[in-house]
């Protein structure tokens, strides 16, 4: 039952995917992606990680995605996207890469008999998920916080630059 | 959970190569963004299979660590979107392949 499901979710997650980077219009593709990382929350879950399919949900659908619309809303892409996604040209990288996928999968169903075992059961309680992070990784959790800070000051500096220029140039 | 590793891999390499699509071939800024987010997730992915595959906490720490970049990078891409679309007004990446010094 729970090996049905988790294949129903990679379906709706490739479905989606593929969807998202098809879309001429980021509006569509963020909505895509939206449900994508819905599945891939499930997908977490079923593998045993209830914490961080909480955090997809909230932190990169929540968050991450919200702030990519407000962006899109804000900087108003109407004429960009009348313009068509990919020219003919362009079809050669995607082909490249979609071979490169066929044979990846190739070499990983017929020469890696080490991974066609099964994942166990396994279910990280948020207990013992916080006490490992503090515990072991508490000097990462401490630079992770600190590059938050950079990048927020950054944000900052660049979205206060433009007002300064364009206040120069309308004075 | 009865799923064999490497089908894992398979859906995670699957995502992993449709964003690395979507991040070469696509011109707008935004939808490069997206494909960059793509690949963080297709790896997040294997990172909590691997979590569960080996009973270790590691990868699953390991995906809250990527999240929390991942929250860093998209802030200061997006102002450098919203800069770049406020000098030039467009987020074509053909219009950024000249330098000033």
């Amino acid at each position: 039952m729970a090996s049905l499901l988790f294949y129903l979710l990679a379906a709706t997650a490739l479905l989606a995917t593929l969807l998202c980077i098809t879309r001429r219009s980021p509006v569509h593709a963020v909505i895509f992606l939206i449900n994508a990382f819905f599945a891939l929350a499930l997908m977490f879950y079923l593998l045993g990680a209830p914490l961080i399919a909480a955090w997809e949900v909230i932190v990169y659908a929540g968050a991450i995605m919200v702030l990519f619309l407000f962006v899109i809303m804000t900087l108003d892409l109407s004429p960009d996207s009348q313009r068509p996604a990919l020219s003919r040209g362009q079809w050669a990288p995607v082909l490249l890469l979609f071979l490169l996928l066929l044979v990846s999968a190739g070499l990983i169903l017929t020469f890696d008999p080490a991974s066609q075992a099964s994942v166990p059961l396994f279910y990280a309680s948020p207990r013992s998920f916080g006490a490992a992070l503090f515990d072991r990784y508490g000097l990462a959790v401490e630079i992770v916080s600190f590059q938050l800070l950079f990048a927020a000051v950054g944000a900052y500096y660049l979205g206060r630059r433009r007002k300064a220029r364009q206040a120069e140039e309308s004075s | 959970m009865i799923v064999p590793l490497n089908h894992i891999l398979l859906v995670a390499a699957a995502l992993f190569f449709m964003g690395l699509s979507c991040t070469l071939v696509r011109r707008n800024l935004v939808m490069i963004l997206i494909g960059v987010e793509i690949m963080l997730n297709a790896a997040g992915l294997v990172l909590v299979a691997g979590s569960a595959f080996w009973q270790q906490l590691d990868g699953q720490l390991m995906v809250m660590l990527i999240m929390a970049v991942t929250a860093a990078e998209v802030a200061v891409a997006l102002a450098m979107v919203v800069y770049l679309h406020g000098r030039t007004g467009t987020i074509d990446v053909n219009t950024f392949k000249d330098m000033q010094g």
